[in-house]
């Protein structure tokens, strides 16, 4: 299985490769990428040194412009494609329809992945991609629980990619509106999801308030832990009881999975996180390179090292983590 | 009757999880209202087993021979290969044409050349991904829930520009479908597993709202949905709707005063609808944001501050 690591910024690409991601991935530093932090991405220069570093050294670079290029912004996204193309990178990771069949017409030879964010939940969906633009891989949604990936992994047309690690989307990727309900910023228009400009920290009377455009999302007593206010893990009221309505803030956490996810020919393992620091990408990477080889070398006996989750629970959100819909109960 | 060019109403699915009694008296009472188009099934949950395709079927003739137009809405999220049996039997119906919510019912759709409408989930923002859709047998298509009017406005030019003629649909009236998930929300506040959630959503004919610690509505939960807390209406817009070219404005049910709201959206394409007072709507659980390019939850209509 493919280890593929985020690259928010170069250091963080290099660190990636060094601790032995297979592949990274990336966007440029504008709005055809979900992850469009300021600071963050790849200007052409970057990303030129950045794909020239990982290809001397047999890794492979995949280039994210997986949001839906907006009714004032197509030439931006075309752009962007075409850009990636010159940039040589090994494949892109879409989700429009139209900028699917753009690639496909322009740069035919050029693999087309299909993004997290294009909701292909179906061995039926992923045909439709495939038939259409020509898909070589997909990206599963974080929604299917380990049995319905295994249905659906037997009847895929396309190679696969699950996500391994990092923060969890318990909606359907593509598919949440959320963001820009409250904030008019989401992750298919802009990006984003939950914006840092939105957000607001006030200590009150009543304890540390985090707010995203004046919506309270969530308020700590003194001592909790305040996590970053992503607005479907704040504490909210549903029939008078106030509770984390939505989701825990937590982290995917599938090592335990591994041999699973193996026998069923998942192809690739993907880490989330290209707005986390290089510190965060070197150490998530050389874990999951050091599970991903020992898994290579005795599948059967395969269990996670107790200092691998020990070291990834300290990077995750809430430092907790969950099987997330991989499990049903979670569900 | 409407005039040719004058917008068309239509009513969306039922969103939430109603008893057979209620989907049967709504539907009976809908036949009367002045809406061109129904939309009708299960869109949210395969758990939601007390209407069967044939109990759609049966409703949707009846309303056929009313004179309404017929569709058919898949399932937005589909996970399993008993979501996808389901699916291929609703593509099947041989009778009404079908709303894809997903690539699953595109793919099902497309392969056997059947026409469909696309539904506002399939995340048609730009002239491309509409032509592909048109080219795969595209009817009508729904605009996504969060795009402006200045948004779709231009849309639209580039897409005549184009010759991509489809009908556009926008969700004119009701509870913005937000996001849908794996997990269910309504059974996790009953504190139920999901495979035995003994259909708690049946108890929330309206869904369940979620409030911020300060009682401010922000999202309403129906099962594995959310839904945005305030109630999009755009009723004061459907004169603008109409000059922008859109064919349809949909209105999504809800379980009481329906009849009321959809006579107001008729009036209002009449160009009947009273003009707002100044004190006269000031509903607090209204939203009209998107349609101005604002966060969603916003109400234009409110003073400002």
């Amino acid at each position: 299985m493919e280890l593929v690591c985020p690259a928010g910024n170069l250091p963080a690409l290099k660190r990636a490769v060094d601790e032995g991601a297979d592949a990274v991935y990336f966007g440029f530093q504008n709005s055809t990428n979900a992850r469009q932090f300021a600071g963050l991405n790849f200007t052409d220069k970057r990303a030129r040194e950045g794909i020239d570093y990982a290809h001397a050294r047999g890794k492979r670079v995949f280039c994210a412009i997986n949001t839906y290029p907006q009714p004032d912004g197509w030439s931006q996204w075309t752009r962007a494609v075409d850009q990636a193309a010159e940039l040589g990178v090994d494949a892109l990771i879409m989700a429009d329809m139209g900028l699917l069949d753009y690639a496909a017409r322009h740069h035919p030879a050029l693999a087309r992945h299909l993004s997290v964010q294009g909701s292909a939940t179906s061995h039926e969906a992923l045909r439709f991609y495939h038939d259409h633009f020509g898909i070589k891989r997909a990206v599963l949604p974080r929604v299917l629980s380990i049995t319905q990936v295994r249905d659906l992994a037997k009847q895929s047309p396309v190679e696969l990619e699950v996500f391994a690690f990092g923060s969890l989307c318990i909606m359907a990727e593509g598919r949440c509106y959320l963001s820009s309900y409250l904030t008019g910023e989401s992750p298919n228009t802009r990006g984003v999801c939950s914006p840092a400009a939105h957000v607001r920290w006030e200590e009150t009377p009543e304890g540390l308030e985090s707010r995203l455009n004046g919506v309270l999302i969530d308020r700590y007593a003194e001592g909790e832990r305040a996590g970053y206010p992503t607005l479907c893990k704040g504490r909210f009221e549903v029939g008078g009881e106030t509770y984390h309505a939505i989701e825990e803030p937590t982290s995917l956490n599938t090592l335990e999975l591994l041999p699973e996810l193996r026998e069923l020919g998942i192809s690739a393992v993907k880490i989330e996180g290209r707005q986390r620091s290089p510190a965060y990408v070197s150490k998530v990477a050389g874990i999951w390179r050091q599970a991903l080889d020992r898994l290579e070398r005795s599948p059967q006996r395969f269990h996670p090292d107790p200092a691998w989750m020990a070291g990834l629970g300290e990077v995750s959100e809430g430092a907790t983590t969950t099987l997330g819909a991989y499990e049903r109960r979670w569900k | 009757m409407p005039t040719p060019d004058m917008l068309q109403l239509s009513l969306g699915p039922v969103l939430f999880y109603w008893t057979r009694q209620r989907y049967a008296d709504f539907y009976r009472d809908a036949a009367d209202w002045p809406v061109e188009i129904v939309t009708l099934g299960e869109t949210v949950c395969s758990r939601r087993r007390d209407m069967k395709l044939g109990d759609w079927l049966g409703i949707g003739r009846e309303l056929a021979e009313g004179g309404k137009q017929v569709v058919l809405s898949s399932q937005t999220l589909i996970e399993s290969e008993a979501d996808l049996r389901d699916l291929r039997k609703l593509c099947d119906n041989g009778e009404f044409l079908v709303e894809a919510n997903d690539q699953s019912a595109l793919q099902c759709l497309s392969a056997a050349g059947l026409p469909f409408v696309a539904g506002a989930a399939l995340n048609l923002y730009n002239p491309a991904s509409i032509g592909v859709m048109a080219r795969a047998g595209m009817q009508r298509w729904h605009a996504p829930v969060e795009m402006s009017r200045v948004d779709l406005s231009r849309l639209l030019d580039d897409c005549r520009a184009e010759g991509l003629e489809a009908p556009c649909e926008v969700f004119a009236y009701g509870h913005l479908p937000l996001a849908w998930s794996s997990r269910c929300f309504t059974a996790r506040r009953h504190q139920k597993p999901k495979d035995r959630c003994q259909f708690v959503c049946q108890k929330h004919p309206e869904g369940l709202a979620l409030r911020s610690q300060e009682s401010r509505e922000v999202f309403t939960l129906n099962g594995i949905q959310t839904l945005s807390g305030a109630c999009q209406d755009l009723r004061h817009e459907v004169a603008d709707m109409a000059a922008m070219g859109i064919a349809v404005a949909r209105l999504s049910p809800r379980s009481e005063g329906m009849a009321d709201i959809v006579t107001a959206f008729d009036a209002a394409r009449r160009g009947e609808l009273a003009p707002p007072g100044p004190l006269s709507l000031v509903e607090a659980d209204i939203c009209d944001g998107y349609w101005h390019g604002r966060p969603g939850m916003d109400n234009t209509r409110l003073p400002a501050g």
